[in-house]
């Protein structure tokens, strides 16, 4: 359970957002609408511990997240503007050094799976560099498969992608909130998801 | 990576081109040349440390996993140290050579260069951290990290100078080794509190 407590936000001296609260419980999602340069990013990032907020707190299962430190990065994941991907590694070793870092290990096996889950099978031995926006946008994606995360927090996670690529995206995030994860999601349009409770703010 | 090392050889070669053959004078500036070229060669690389993570986005996801930072921080450095640092240590004899010294003050230099290199990996990660994003970066990571490098460099070419001039090295290569675990117990610290900071 994610719970945000009075959050506010500052950039400089703009105030982008202040007294925004929620709880999201296990299988819901959020979605954060707003235009360019709203906070959604902020939001996000303030969410993942990655910025502080100016005010207010982000508590999971109740602890702030501020004294939860690695033990609550180990139940996030994050999918952010930029893509996080080397581009001298193929696919493979980038998903699988990714993982492991992120302290869930694949196997070669395992990981040439997941690629072929995100349709990057042909890819999987190409440099990085020469894969198009969306399929490094499908390598990110990819690195949610494999972790364990019951929150994922996705900015423009269909950003880049195609029809399909947003179809798969958009049913990856189902089957999350199925089993009883959790979501939050910056975009500017509508995610239509089959799947979980949604809850809607504007920023 | 090779530029470190090119840079390296071709400062300490220029100063016995430039000066001329005289033997004495040469092994008089060779500790100091030898660690003033190592100071600067260290800091060319140290926008790499952590500059392309920090573009491409994997700084984020490494700042967001369940690893602690500080451990995070020892292995960039320690693979930076390898890949940037230890051909300095290897080259170092060879290009001793020109200088006119005998066998065991070039072993000398590797060994305080042995324990030195460390040291201006984990303070220059200091600097690369806090520079990370800004415009001038290189200029600043120079102003923050070089003062900080005045330690190792007035041990590391102490304890040439001692072995040239015929007493022991031993002292300045423990005082070497004493700085080598401070900054492996207060670097990373630093390096990961600056990273949270730059990525914020």
């Amino acid at each position: 359970m994610l719970e945000a407590v009075n959050l506010s936000c500052a950039r400089g001296e703009r105030r982008l957002f202040s007294g925004l609260n929620f709880s999201l419980p296990a299988g819901s999602y959020l979605q954060a609408f707003g235009p360019n340069g709203s906070g959604k990013t902020s939001l996000l990032r303030i969410v993942c511990g990655l910025a502080a907020p100016a005010a207010g707190e982000v508590r999971w299962d109740g602890t702030d997240i501020v004294g939860l430190g690695e033990e609550y990065f180990g139940a996030i994941a994050y999918v952010a503007h930029q893509n996080g991907v080397k581009d001298e590694l193929d696919p493979i070793e980038n998903l699988r050094i990714s993982s492991g870092v992120a302290g869930n290990a694949l196997s070669k096996r395992e990981a040439q799976a997941v690629l072929e889950r995100v349709g990057l099978g042909k890819q999987q031995h190409l440099p990085a560099r020469l894969l198009s926006a969306g399929q490094r946008r499908r390598l990110a994606l990819s690195r949610l498969l494999a972790s364990r995360a019951r929150l994922w927090v996705l900015d423009e996670p269909l950003a880049s992608l195609d029809d399909d690529g947003a179809r798969l995206a958009r049913k990856l995030i189902s089957e999350h909130l199925t089993s009883a994860g959790m979501a939050i999601i910056a975009t500017h349009q509508e995610m239509g998801l089959s799947a979980g409770q949604v809850q809607r703010i504007e920023l | 990576m090779l530029a470190t090392l090119f840079f390296f050889v071709i400062v300490v070669s220029l100063y016995p081109l430039g000066i001329g053959p005289e033997v004495q004078l040469l092994r008089r500036i060779a500790p100091g040349v030898v660690w003033v070229a190592a100071l600067l060669a260290s800091m060319l690389s140290l926008g790499r440390l952590f500059g392309n993570d920090y573009q491409d986005g994997s700084l984020e996801q490494i700042l967001l996993t369940p690893q602690p930072v500080y451990l995070v921080v020892v292995g960039k450095v320690f693979a930076h140290w390898l890949v940037s640092e230890i051909p300095l240590v290897v080259i170092a004899p060879v290009v001793g050579l020109q200088f006119g010294l005998s066998e065991n003050i070039l072993a000398i230099i590797v060994a305080s260069l042995l324990l030195g290199t460390p040291v201006l990996s984990l303070i220059g990660s200091i600097g690369a951290a806090l520079t990370l994003g800004l415009r001038s970066a290189n200029v600043l990571v120079a102003i923050l990290v070089l003062p900080l490098y005045v330690p190792v460099l007035i041990f590391g070419a102490g304890a040439i100078e001692a072995s040239i001039g015929g007493l022991s090295a031993k002292p300045y290569l423990l005082l070497q080794a004493a700085a080598l675990i401070l900054a492996v117990v207060f670097a990373p610290w630093a390096t990961s509190a600056a990273l949270r900071i730059s990525v914020e």
